[in-house]
């Protein structure tokens, strides 16, 4: 199991925005009635964005209170759950894979690269406090290693100087575009492709 | 090598794009009205014919599973369940169906709702996969739009809801029962079976769980009848299977290929061959990271299904390859693998939870040469302290790689941890052993 902790200073209040309220409606109106608590995952996903990337104690609660379900149930899913940010990561929180698959191909240059860039201690936020890092395990997109994941979105086929170069406009507030930087497309075998020639020359 | 048009994903690599227009083209939605017509047995049948088996890594015979469901609908309302939580280490290739072929998958689920006559239908996918998540929700929603899906879905008479449920990270929730309790929105914990969830499932109700390219291989096997597929690979072994190949090869890639070929065709002709070539590989681990790896010399004539890998004492389980060669430490390679399920263990029983972490520190210290020559012997027998002795399958898979790693390469390990007794050298490590044996005046 892993070890997971609240975060020390916690904001007094929390309540749902009007687009996130939409978007909560609209989750619990998709299990039957009298199963709201189904929707506790999603609302705790959404409390996470609207939060800056994390869940304060206070969110926990008033999911609580809006699902009309017991806190503390609220609160052993949100301590389980590995994705659910219990402390500040920042506006960009890096995920580096770093399980066998990756770190066969190299993953810990990743995480070189996050200590020099970003902080030297993972869940650390960096010193702008926008951004931290963390290893990570499986994320699944192992024929794209070595890998990593910036808040939705993933970024493939790495080595050390992509990540730098993606950190750096990261750093910069900028959003640099997901997907392979080796330039191949999708899971498909670079320069080597046998199947569905068809399909692709057509 | 399998011909192109018995491939069933055509866009495995997003060449002609995952809208409806694209998928339509490629024969998707092409009869679905005319299958359903001929009945809940015949599609049964068809799919029991095709000895189609479950793709999510326990092999399981699809016919048999949905003949599970109860043929009359009772008070409660039967579900189905899409069980996307991909977190294998080595596998990728749902990801590929939910993001390239999602109708292939969502036309999958009107089939085997009717079949099981369920009116809903959730597809759980692991939330890192939010973007290809976003994808197939576009997809779901041009289905509704085209009358594919909700009332009267496709023409066929049959009502069916598609939600897409997003998990949170934990690798335990593609074990079906902790995947209903993550539905359920508690903890991912998996129940006690019996009862099964083909008769108490989904909020205590009778539900059916696929894996995603289970289900997505459906419609191509009721189209093209159940003796097609069966055609394919060998008894009880049929069909075709993506494989993920990874690790330490030229070409990375995912490929539809038909089941029972040989691993070194995978390797050599799809994935570009092993980074310094076939002499440099050292072992594979042939169905994502819960399966026990097999050393080179088995790989030269191995082939890829069930069947023949449990032969070989390991597992097709996802058919996610792992290659791994020369240039890597293969106990650091294992010692990552335990501290993977160190990580993902639910902490439920006991010896999972405690036993996993056991194992991922004792290969550590192995990995740096740290440790006796006893614990060798030690850790064999933790790992077999764990495997059996829990609620769900992950004691097994947890404990099968390292026992895998001690049978082929136990040698490697007793190589590098020659130390002798603890008591002699006066080491002090704090735990597995009694502490009073350190103590001087108690020897």
């Amino acid at each position: 199991m892993s070890l997971r902790r609240p975060a020390k200073d916690q904001p007094e209040s929390f309540e749902f925005n009007a687009s996130s309220l939409e978007a909560a409606k609209a989750i619990v109106a998709k299990y039957p009635e009298g199963k709201q608590q189904s929707a506790v995952m999603a609302l705790l996903y959404i409390a996470q964005k609207q939060n800056n990337n994390w869940i304060p104690l206070a969110a926990m609660k008033y999911i609580a209170k809006f699902l009309d379900m017991p806190y503390i149930k609220v609160y052993e899913v949100a301590t389980f759950y590995t994705m659910y940010n219990l402390a500040p990561v920042g506006k960009y929180f890096v995920q580096v894979c770093t399980t066998t698959p990756c770190m066969i191909r190299g993953a810990n240059q990743l995480v070189e690269a996050c200590k020099e860039q970003i902080s030297e201690n993972e869940c650390e936020l960096s010193n702008d406090k926008s951004c931290s890092w963390m290893e990570v395990e499986c994320l699944g997109a192992c024929v794209n290693a070595p890998m990593m994941q910036i808040n939705d979105d993933y970024y493939e086929d790495l080595d050390k100087q992509k990540t730098l170069d993606i950190l750096d406009k990261i750093l910069n507030g900028e959003t640099p575009k997901p997907g392979s930087y080796r330039g191949r497309v999708n899971n498909e075998p670079e320069n080597n492709r046998k199947t569905l020639m068809d399909l692709k020359n057509a | 090598m399998l011909k192109d048009q018995d491939r069933i994903f055509q866009n495995l690599y997003n060449d002609k794009g995952s809208d409806v227009t694209s998928s339509q083209e490629r024969g998707d939605w092409e009869n679905t009205k005319e299958i359903t017509e001929k009945g809940r047995d015949w599609i049964i049948n068809e799919i029991k014919e095709s000895q189609l088996r479950g793709r999510g890594g326990a092999g399981f015979p699809t016919g048999l599973k949905w003949s599970f469901a109860p043929k009359e609908v009772g008070s409660r309302p039967h579900y189905l369940v899409i069980n996307g939580d991909e977190s294998e280490p080595g596998t990728c290739k749902d990801r590929d169906i939910l993001r390239f072929e999602p109708h292939k998958l969502i036309e999958g689920c009107l089939i085997a709702s009717y079949a099981v006559q369920a009116h809903v239908c959730y597809i759980y996918i692991r939330g890192e996969y939010f973007v290809d998540g976003q994808k197939l929700q576009a997809a779901i929603d041009e289905a509704y739009e085209k009358k594919l899906l909700g009332k009267n879905a496709a023409g066929t008479g049959w009502d069916l809801d598609i939600y897409i449920h997003y998990g949170a990270g934990a690798y335990i929730c593609g074990e079906e029962t902790a995947l209903l309790e993550s539905i359920e929105g508690k903890k991912g914990q998996p129940r006690l079976k019996p009862p099964f969830p083909a008769l108490i499932g989904l909020y205590g109700c009778p539900t059916i769980i696929n894996n995603v390219e289970t289900i997505a291989v459906v419609p191509t096997i009721l189209r093209r009848g159940g003796k097609w597929f069966a055609s394919l690979g060998r008894e009880k072994n049929t069909g075709t299977k993506i494989f993920c190949i990874s690790g330490n090869v030229n070409t990375p890639c995912n490929v539809e290929e038909e089941m029972n070929i040989p691993l070194k065709e995978l390797i050599e002709v799809h994935a570009g061959g092993v980074i310094g070539g076939w002499d440099n590989l050292q072992a594979v681990i042939p169905g994502g990271s819960s399966m026990p790896l097999i050393p080179k010399e088995k790989c030269e004539t191995l082939t890829m299904d069930f069947n023949s890998l449990m032969a070989e004492k390991s597992g097709l389980g996802t058919a996610g390859i792992v290659v791994i060669n020369k240039d890597q430490d293969i106990i650091k390679c294992m010692a990552r693998i335990a501290r993977f399920y160190k990580h993902e263990s639910c902490g439920q029983c006991t010896p999972c939870r405690e036993g996993s972490g056991w194992m991922w520190r004792m290969l550590e210290r192995m990995a740096k040469g740290d440790a006796t020559k006893d614990e060798v012997d030690m850790l064999s027998d933790v790992t077999n302290q764990i495997a059996g002795h829990t609620i769900c399958a992950f004691g097994e898979g947890s404990s099968w790689p390292v026992q895998g790693l001690l049978r082929h390469f136990k040698k490697e390990i007793e190589k590098r941890n020659n130390l002798d007794p603890i008591v002699q050298k006066k080491n002090n490590i704090p735990y597995l052993v009694d502490q009073h044996l350190l103590d001087k005046k108690n020897v």
